[in-house]
């Protein structure tokens, strides 16, 4: 039987999804760790956003940790974070992951906050806001399509990573694809393939619906055709890194 | 040693120090890496050939495909949305799709697989730079007699060259990061040492070695790129 067929009965197995970690409780795993490692990152980078794009400082240094992250691979600090006291644990994945999360939202946040125009802000100033009013009704609206996007970016990519941890003895989908891979099994690798990117693929379409549903102002559906961008500059902040 | 941590643990109730945790395992051990220098070696061999192979392969596809979507509108999008397509999916996954094809220890399936991700950021580096060459730029040269052979070579490439040069050098950052995945069929380039070490029950020292040789060759890599594109865009130095 080809792989395909393999698959496709491995993934028809009732038993396969429901047994004690099965499919299901491997997902909830993923979903858990992931979940947990965006709210942490969240909670981190997007106040310090909030704070250096409003202060205009801190340009160099956000785009170095941007720069650093895409070096560092996300298996070394996996690998690095479960042979220190945190050991095999849950929250040493969490850490990793969160760590990796960090830059796209910072990036975007600081480049939101940045970028809102200057008149505005003193049209808001001269109409009499205080520094919170400014915040939580000019300056955050105006941010949020960016905000949006860097958590996006970074969720979908926490989403993604969360499977390397199968790796290096973590939980979630990626055990399925680390399995089939240790047993030659090329029926489970496909099945571990497609439900890790299944997952993947439907994280990003719910958060790109979701973004878009929050952003204030004229709808900008997304998938639809790229508008070019500026002379020899491609898109600049959003694009996270493969994991 | 497993062992000897365990019977350290039921002999001395009053001290719960495993003997694993007492021997010395430290983070960074310069004799590590004298002694096992042609095993380092060879990984990093691996992950550099994986590295070019991948960027080059990428690029050599990326340009028609980015060609193709500037000369026909329509098509920019869907290339541009599948490329996105392949962004999102995990890399693990994306050998593990390869991996019935290409065979699941085969150095191919991660040839391949880098291959597919460095051309998402290649495309569209390549598109954003041809996009980015003026249209009466090239109007005025398809005036002057250009053929379509010169005028990319003599019109568009130059012009589009920083965004190329980017493009390239952001792939090849990531790429450097991304081979260590590959250590799921047993060709992770620096990445075998970092699992080997895990495996080798813990072992720091090895750990440590793959993970600061992967950053120490992103950086040696990006700085390498950088001073090519230096060398390829003199101009770009005068104006500035």
């Amino acid at each position: 039987m080809s792989a395909f067929g393999e698959a496709f009965v491995y993934l028809n197995d009732p038993f396969n999804w429901t047994r004690t970690g099965g499919i299901l409780d491997l997902l909830v795993q993923h979903l858990r760790i992931s979940a947990l490692a965006v709210l942490l990152a969240a909670v981190l980078a997007v106040p310090t956003g909030v704070l250096l794009g409003r202060s205009g400082r801190g340009v160099g240094a956000v785009v170095v940790v941007s720069n650093v992250s895409r070096a560092v691979p996300t298996l070394a600090l996996l690998t690095v974070l479960a042979v220190t006291p945190l050991g095999f644990s849950e929250t040493g994945t969490v850490l990793a992951l969160a760590a990796f999360a960090v830059p796209p939202m910072l990036t975007n946040t600081h480049v939101g906050f940045r970028e809102v125009d200057r008149d505005v802000r003193e049209a808001a100033r001269a109409m009499g806001m205080s520094r919170g009013q400014m915040l939580t009704r000019v300056e955050f609206p105006l941010a949020l399509p960016l905000v949006a996007t860097g958590v996006r970016t970074a969720a979908v990519q926490v989403v993604a990573t969360a499977t390397l941890a199968a790796l290096v003895g973590g939980g979630g989908l990626g055990r399925i694809i680390n399995l089939g891979f240790g047993q030659q099994d090329t029926g489970v690798i496909l099945a571990g393939a497609v439900l890790v990117a299944a997952l993947a693929l439907l994280t990003e379409l719910l958060l790109v619906l979701l973004s878009t549903a929050v952003t204030p102002g004229p709808r900008r559906w997304p998938l639809r055709p790229v508008r070019a961008s500026r002379a020899g500059e491609p898109e600049p902040t959003s694009s996270g890194v493969p994991s | 040693m497993a062992s000897l941590g365990a019977l350290s643990a039921t002999s001395g109730p009053a001290a719960p120090v495993l003997a694993a945790d007492e021997a010395p395992n430290p983070w960074f051990d310069p004799s590590y890496v004298t002694d096992n220098w042609d095993t380092i070696v060879g990984h990093l061999g691996q992950h550099v050939r994986l590295t070019v192979g991948a960027v080059l392969l990428g690029a050599l596809v990326a340009l028609p495909l980015a060609l193709l979507a500037r000369r026909t509108r329509f098509l920019a999008g869907p290339v541009l949305g599948l490329s996105s397509v392949v962004y999102t999916i995990p890399s693990l996954a994306m050998f593990a799709f390869l991996a019935p094809f290409t065979g699941p220890l085969s150095a191919t399936t991660v040839l391949i697989g880098l291959t597919l991700y460095t051309l998402v950021v290649l495309v569209r580096n390549f598109l954003a730079g041809l996009q980015g060459v003026p249209a009466d730029v090239r109007e005025a040269a398809r005036g002057m007699g250009y053929g379509s052979a010169r005028l990319f070579f003599r019109v568009d490439l130059p012009l589009a060259l920083p965004a190329f040069m980017a493009g390239l050098r952001i792939a090849t950052v990531s790429t450097v990061a991304l081979v260590t995945v590959g250590v799921i069929t047993g060709n992770g380039g620096l990445g075998q040492l970092i699992i080997g070490g895990l495996n080798a029950n813990f072992y720091r020292a090895e750990i440590v070695t793959g993970a600061v040789g992967c950053v120490l060759l992103a950086m040696v890599a990006d700085v390498l790129m950088a001073g090519l594109e230096r060398l390829l865009t003199p101009w770009t130095r005068a104006v500035r």
